[in-house]
């Protein structure tokens, strides 16, 4: 058959098979990949999974569960400014001198603390917990209205190391700020670690619970953070 | 052209045809293939290269906006609502002629669209995409543009239902979309003619796949007029929506000069009014280039004035009464808002408006300048012009506000300028490139509309046998 008689276009149409096209396109291939898409950015891109546990390595191998936890010191004792500053501040090495002049005095995991001390050079302790620029955060109203340390720092008195036990993220935030009811304890049972639900409960039916759910308002404007 | 020109200001009671010259079915797909199949012209690439120029300026401003911010614009502190509101709604006006033409007058049976709805279409789909590049650039930071779109996320965030920032959102996007479907739908079967007419390979496949397998069968034209029944009447409710939406912008704030219920049909006349102005700006110059005058008459080009016409009268009108509303409301503030608007600062700018939208369109009364080109062309770009400034004049409402000590001037800088001429250069580079790859006149619909094409066209043998 000679070109010219029938050009190759003349009465070319798709092959049958084409009109599967369609059906496997956007009955199989498209699903899979869509709800695929989905579930890892769901997953994948949610701070809970980039962002919790973050735990970077101390200049010193300060123990939180030694110190918060079994010997029982108290949150305010080093972190001075969490019930009336927006920081809560992380300690001078002053602080810990306080007791260290007199206790393990050579320890080798001290040298550190000791050269910061002689020095006059704060140790550069690595942040952890960080509210970005644009979101404006203040502990001493979240101590004043009855937030635990635990709400959102975890169990700290377990943790040698400090890593960060919640997302942090507006999310995260707002879910609080909608039930606040939800993490309320008397203000005198802040820094209580192991808060129990039934702890709670008895407090929010005593008079003073119910006082404090009245009047616990926080902020779901955009202004209430973004200020 | 002499001769063609005395048919159609001949008074008679017949309308001209709706398709000049001598034409049977096979000259009219030789006719409009030819501007597609012919080889690339050196003016053609001038023509693109010089609109490109302009894309690029756009893509260069919008990156250094990005990397800057909005504070590149002339922004200030009672106008933060600057060029980019009004290039958005200058175009998305500008859209609405397209759909008008391809859906209401398709249901009304007005047969003269055909020769014109194919690049209406094109026009508007490059309209809305030039209109929502503005959107998309104005939140300065646009890696939170998805913030306009209900999608679940980290943040907790969800948008503000009640904002009519929200329901344009979903307005144009939705016109987009039915439009593209709607322009999509009606290429099919010309994209199967020139597949079969390709000449290489590539055309061959490119036009192939697109005109998914179109083979001319009875089903599917069956198939293929009642799609295209449906998508004209999903978008006909669109041509009134869209706009009436893009009003409320401004309609639903509490501005003086701004919060008034004449707002949505006066948009909606004042888009159509527009759309049709940068149907003739394009048209003209087309039908002369790519000798189309046979299928763009002088009919199709007195019909676009008569609604230009009327539309502009509208827009007159709506003027007027916004007017007489601010004195009979007895409310000082919105009096205060149009004394302003005509004999404040921006004088100048509620002057060029009111003579290229209410003065221009009122020469085509004489039917002898509605009929002349070179008028049409003139008149459609002063309409044009008259349309950017008002969409200018309302957004420049917000210089003076209820307070007195904020009251400021708005001068646009360098970028507004360069974002505005960019969005031209992105519509022109689009608009050349479809002309050359894509069918500009629906060939199928032509055909259709010719005395050929009734089955009681004496030109039959059986009409002998009778």
């Amino acid at each position: 058959m000679s070109e010219k008689e029938t050009p190759p276009n003349e009465h070319w149409v798709f092959p049958k098979w084409h009109n599967k096209i369609p059906l496997i396109f956007f009955g199989v291939i498209g699903p899979v990949v869509t709800i695929a898409a989905i579930a890892g950015v769901w997953y994948y891109f949610s701070p809970k999974f980039t962002d919790v546990g973050y735990t970077p390595e101390q200049p010193v191998p300060y123990s939180h569960k030694l110190h918060a936890g079994e010997l029982g010191l108290d949150c305010r004792y080093c972190h001075t400014g969490v019930e009336n500053a927006s920081s809560a501040r992380v300690p001078p090495t002053q602080t810990c001198m306080n007791c260290h002049t007199q206790i393990k005095t050579d320890s080798p995991k001290l040298r550190k603390v000791r050269e910061s001390w002689i020095e006059n050079k704060p140790i550069e302790w690595v942040r952890i917990h960080k509210t970005p620029d644009y979101a404006y955060f203040e502990h001493s109203a979240h101590i004043q209205a009855g937030v635990g340390c635990e709400s959102c720092h975890g169990r700290i008195d377990q943790m040698v190391e400090v890593g960060l036990a919640e997302p942090l993220n507006m999310g995260w935030c707002l879910d609080c700020h909608r039930e606040p009811e939800r993490h309320l304890r008397p203000t005198s049972e802040v820094t209580t670690m192991g808060y129990t639900d039934a702890q709670r409960a008895e407090f929010l039916a005593s008079d003073e619970g119910k006082a404090a759910k009245e009047s616990v308002n926080p902020p779901q404007h955009c202004s209430g953070c973004h200020r | 052209m002499s001769d063609s020109n005395e048919i159609y200001q001949k008074d008679s009671i017949f309308p001209p045809p709706l398709v000049g010259g001598k034409h049977d079915f096979h000259s009219v797909t030789e006719a409009i293939c030819g501007v597609v199949e012919k080889p690339l012209s050196i003016n053609w690439l001038l023509a693109l290269g010089f609109s490109s120029t302009f894309l690029l300026m756009l893509v260069a401003s919008i990156g250094y906006l990005f990397w800057e911010g909005t504070g590149i614009w002339g922004l200030n502190n009672p106008v933060g609502w600057g060029w980019a509101i009004v290039n958005f709604v200058f175009w998305v006006g500008i859209g609405h002629a397209g759909t008008l033409i391809s859906a209401v007058l398709f249901l009304f049976r007005q047969k003269w669209r055909t020769a014109i709805n194919r690049f209406a279409e094109a026009m508007t789909i490059f309209a809305v995409i030039c209109a929502l590049v503005f959107p998309g650039i104005h939140v300065g930071r646009v890696w939170a543009a998805y913030w306009m779109l209900p999608l679940p996320n980290q943040m907790a965030m969800w948008p503000n239902f009640r904002s009519p920032l929200l329901w344009d959102v979903f307005a144009v996007s939705t016109y987009f979309t039915v439009s593209l479907l709607f322009w999509y739908v009606g290429l099919v079967p010309d994209l199967a003619t020139l597949r079969d007419r390709a000449k290489n390979k590539l055309a061959f496949w490119a036009y192939g796949i697109l005109s998914l397998g179109w083979r001319g069968a009875n089903r599917h034209w069956q198939n293929y007029e009642r799609a295209y029944m449906l998508l004209a009447g999903l978008a006909t409710p669109l041509v009134l929506s869209v706009h009436t939406i893009v009003s409320f912008d401004f309609a639903v704030s509490v501005i003086p000069g701004w919060h008034t219920t004449i707002f949505p049909p006066y948009f909606v006349a004042g888009a159509i009014f527009s759309g049709f102005a940068m149907v003739l700006t394009l048209a003209v110059p087309c039908r002369k280039l790519f000798g189309l005058e046979d299928f763009i008459t002088l009919r199709h080009i007195e019909n676009m004035n008569k609604v230009i016409l009327v539309t502009g009268t509208l827009v007159g009108y709506a003027y007027a009464m916004e007017f007489f509303i601010a004195w009979y409301s007895g409310s000082p503030y919105e009096g205060f808002a149009f004394i302003n608007r005509a004999f404040g600062p921006y004088w100048w700018a509620y002057l060029t408006m009111v003579s290229c939208n209410v003065i221009s369109p009122q020469f085509f009364w004489s039917k002898k300048l509605r009929t002349n080109l070179t008028v049409t062309f003139i008149l459609s770009i002063f309409v044009n012009i008259g349309m950017w400034f008002e969409r200018f004049v309302i957004t420049m409402s917000l210089h003076r506000d209820f307070l007195p000590s904020s009251w400021d001037y708005y001068s646009p800088t360098i970028f507004d300028v360069s974002l505005l001429l960019g969005s031209f250069g992105l519509f022109f580079t689009l608009f050349i490139l479809f002309l050359k790859f894509l069918p500009a006149v629906a060939i199928s619909e032509v055909k259709g509309v010719m005395p050929q094409a009734d089955p009681h066209w004496e030109g039959y043998a059986h009409k002998e046998a009778h």
